[in-house]
């Protein structure tokens, strides 16, 4: 079958590539820049068509426990946001977590902080991969720096998510948002019919049928001998996700002097910064993190060996470059390059960072 | 082949449009495509531009300091992408309302009257696809009519595409105003 | 003669409701939970929906409902019960999906969520139990407090200028197009029980025959917040509490 090439925004794309995983529920609530997922969907009309379910909540605050029922049912069910968005969801998102079920969350990155600006951010990185809720808990983290990502990580964030009983975010920014590219999407996947779900999700809330003793799901637990032991369970479903499913891209990292580490769209400027570097006889190589959690230290480590040192750049004040510091060690220089409040650096500029941060100290 | 575009104007001119056809038209041509747009409140009013690269191969960045093609259509989007031509490149401008000329000799510039001939027109909503007109015919990739063509039909609505003849016609306008 | 013999089918008049756990519940004697539950599992056992109801529960005394009544529970986030339910009921539209919140829950924190679930019409039941304190935090201000009424926050009495005035959630939700049933109840004598069952199961009907948000306010007692006898109590709640709510179906089509 030929697949059809397609030219659209992230946003867009994500709409269409839940309705083709076969994604049970969509609940949202506007915001800039990421509306256009829930307007697609809208226009899509996937109820007709799969049965899909989309929903315009009343906040994010409900859509996100729109989706903590969802998910507690066992179906395939996401939102969408931006940063302050995202915020609101926080407690949401750590019950998620605690109940250990699977659902997959898209944050479309924007200034901060407070309202902040619409224009793109990388700086909630500390809070998708940290944590950003009360308790100890970890999301599944994903950086698409391409729309085609933006489509695939759809799938692989629900797969990881079901895999692992634990939410998977899509830690996308404004440029790959908003930034039209061609796509190729996947084929219709059919919904998974209820059956299939009492089968596959034992745990789920799906009405108590035959023998079997009802289902609940909850993150409470007030005797703390328990507690401890449910913690120590998510512990080490965490420690399963960081053996298995961490993911990086390389680009030249080998002969290279200097290596570059950026995440999402900036990673793509700096494959530009790259090429400007070489022609001026700088060799310099990018690691991309594809999973910001797990984050690929050891895959950072061994890019960085023989290294005369590091750049990390990112829309943020400096984030990331502590998970790249504590990869290397500290064992040879880390510097960092960013914009804030939604500049956009070009490749000249992160050209000209690692020429004054690296290149001239280490001459 | 690389052509690294922008397209700069007030909001409201088709700026962004323009791009998304331009885009659609590479994709037809089966060339490798991002459109990067700025976005926000700016649309409505204040300035717009997107970013339009064509390639045959995989596009790195979608943020570019320098371009081989600027299309300016306001003096703000000429002050500002004017000196961002790479050299020898391209810089397209619509005359109309512009006070201060571009200085520059070591890039090929085009003034264009492009809101007098939409006029001649009579559609001004066609404003955009004569600009595009012009800009085809100074692109050194020669993208094919018929390519175009069917970019505008994968970029406009359906219930648009009785609007095709006209946008043909406003780009072959645009074809005759360097 | 020992209480074996006494216990035969024959003689049987009464019993725990077969959906009820045979465990110790939370409450405090005299708490009007107890009878709720006991309410909602006789309704879902004689409709025979067991295998397809399933239960919200909230953050407040009920937060452990899930442990008395035997279907599926999901525990919900303070206030977020009925964004939950809209989704577990819209995602499994053949199971019937109930909400079970206090005055905090459906009132305080949570009035978005239930004034938009009630407005969208989702096809769910909303339980709601009015004792107009915080029990489980320790008796503070609810926001069904009664002016004058002593609590943890509101030690002189809950006065206008300093906490507003008590919200009348239920009225609220019996204006919206999207609810079919809102009623007010209470559960202090054998005559108020049997009718809040009935007005119960009417809801779990309306649920099932898709016609839209069916709310049930049972208004309650809580002797451990009111620092009152049971007995005192529900003579408290007749006296004051019906003034202010006041019995009786607000919309029924």
């Amino acid at each position: 079958m030929k697949e059809e090439v397609r030219l659209m925004k992230g946003n867009e794309a994500v709409a269409h590539a839940a309705i083709l995983y076969g994604c049970d529920g969509y609940f949202g609530y506007p915001i800039t820049p990421q509306s256009e997922v829930l307007e697609t969907l809208e226009a899509l009309m996937p109820w007709e068509t799969t049965g899909m379910v989309v929903l315009q909540a009343e906040s994010e605050v409900a859509a996100i426990n729109m989706v903590y029922g969802g998910a507690a049912t066992g179906k395939a069910v996401m939102t969408s946001s931006s940063s302050p968005g995202i915020s609101l969801k926080q407690e949401g998102i750590s019950y998620i977590a605690g109940s250990e079920l699977p659902a997959l969350i898209l944050n479309v990155m924007r200034g901060g902080p407070g309202l902040g600006t619409i224009q793109p951010s990388q700086a909630d990185y500390f809070q998708a991969t940290k944590g950003g809720g009360h308790g100890d808990y970890h999301l599944i983290v994903l950086s698409p720096a391409s729309v085609q990502e933006m489509v695939d990580f759809v799938a692989l964030g629900f797969d990881l998510s079901f895999k692992y009983r634990t939410p998977a975010m899509i830690l996308a920014d404004g440029i790959v948002g908003q930034m039209m590219e061609k796509v190729v999407l996947p084929p219709q996947r059919p919904r998974r019919t209820d059956e299939e779900i009492r089968q596959q999700c034992p745990w789920a809330i799906t009405g108590k049928k035959g023998d079997r003793k009802r289902n609940v799901i909850t993150s409470l637990e007030l005797e703390s001998s328990r507690m401890e032991v449910i913690n120590q369970r998510l512990q080490a479903t965490y420690r399963e996700i960081e053996k298995n499913e961490t993911r990086w891209e390389e680009i030249n990292v080998e002969g290279a002097d200097y290596l570059m580490v950026a995440f999402g769209s900036i990673a793509r400027i700096c494959t530009k910064a790259m090429e400007i570097a070489e022609e001026k006889g700088i060799k310099v190589g990018i690691v991309r993190p594809i999973t910001l959690w797990p984050f690929p230290k050891e895959a950072v480590e061994k890019a960085a060996q023989g290294k005369k040192g590091i750049l990390c750049v990112e829309l943020n004040a400096g984030q990331m470059i502590e998970d790249v510091r504590l990869a290397v060690h500290d064992r040879l220089p880390v510097e960092h390059y960013g914009r804030l409040g939604g500049i956009i650096p070009s490749p000249q500029e992160i050209v000209d960072a690692l020429e004054a941060k690296l290149v001239a100290e280490s001459k | 082949m690389k052509e690294e575009i922008i397209i700069a104007g007030f909001g409201g001119q088709g700026v962004l449009s323009m791009g998304k056809i331009l885009a659609y038209s590479g994709l037809m041509d089966n060339k490798e495509v991002t459109w990067m747009p700025s976005y926000g409140p700016e649309q409505r009013g204040g300035t717009a531009n997107v970013t339009v690269i064509l390639s045959d191969e995989r596009i790195s960045s979608p943020v570019l300091d320098t371009y081989d093609i600027v299309v300016a259509l306001n003096q703000q989007s000429l002050d500002k992408f004017s000196p961002r031509v790479k050299k020898g490149g391209i810089l397209i401008f619509d005359t109309s309302g512009i006070h201060k000329l571009p200085t520059r000799d070591d890039i090929n510039i085009f003034p264009i009257k492009a809101m007098e001939a939409t006029l001649e027109i009579g559609h001004p909503k066609a404003y955009n696809m004569v600009v595009m007109g012009a800009l085809l015919e100074a692109m050194p990739y020669k993208l094919p009519m018929e390519n175009v063509i069917k970019g505008l039909k994968k970029s406009l609505p359906e219930r648009h595409h009785a609007l095709i003849p006209l946008n043909q016609q406003a780009i072959e306008k645009g074809r005759t105003l360097l | 003669m020992d209480i074996q013999d006494i216990i035969k089918e024959e003689n049987k008049v009464y019993c725990k409701p077969e959906l009820i756990d045979d465990v110790h519940m939370h409450y405090c004697p005299g708490c009007s939970h107890g009878v709720v539950h006991k309410l909602l599992a006789e309704v879902i056992a004689e409709m025979g929906i067991a295998d397809r109801t399933v239960g919200v529960s909230p953050v407040g005394c009920a937060v452990f409902a899930y442990n008395y009544v035997d279907v599926d529970w999901v525990e919900a986030a303070h206030g977020r019960a009925p964004a939950v339910a809209t989704a577990v009921s819209r995602l499994w539209q053949d199971n019937v999906v109930f909400t079970y919140q206090g005055d905090g829950d459906m009132a305080a924190i949570g009035t978005a969520e239930s004034i938009h679930a009630a407005n969208r019409g989702e096809n769910i039941v909303m339980i709601f139990v009015n004792n107009a304190i915080y029990g489980m935090t320790g008796g503070q201000m609810a926001p069904t407090t009664l002016i004058g009424q002593k609590t943890a926050t509101t030690p002189y009495g809950r006065r206008v200028d300093l906490n507003g005035h008590p919200l009348e959630i239920t009225n609220l939700m019996a204006i919206l197009d999207g609810t079919c049933y809102v009623t007010r109840q209470a559960v202090h004598t054998p005559a108020a029980v049997r009718k809040t069952k009935a007005c119960i199961k009417k809801a779990f009907e309306n649920a099932i025959a898709k016609k839209g948000t069916s709310v049930v306010e049972i208004v309650s007692t809580c002797n451990s917040g009111w620092k009152m006898s049971p007995v005192e109590s529900n003579e408290w709640m007749a006296q004051h509490m019906f003034e202010k709510y006041p019995l009786g179906d607000l919309k029924n089509i």
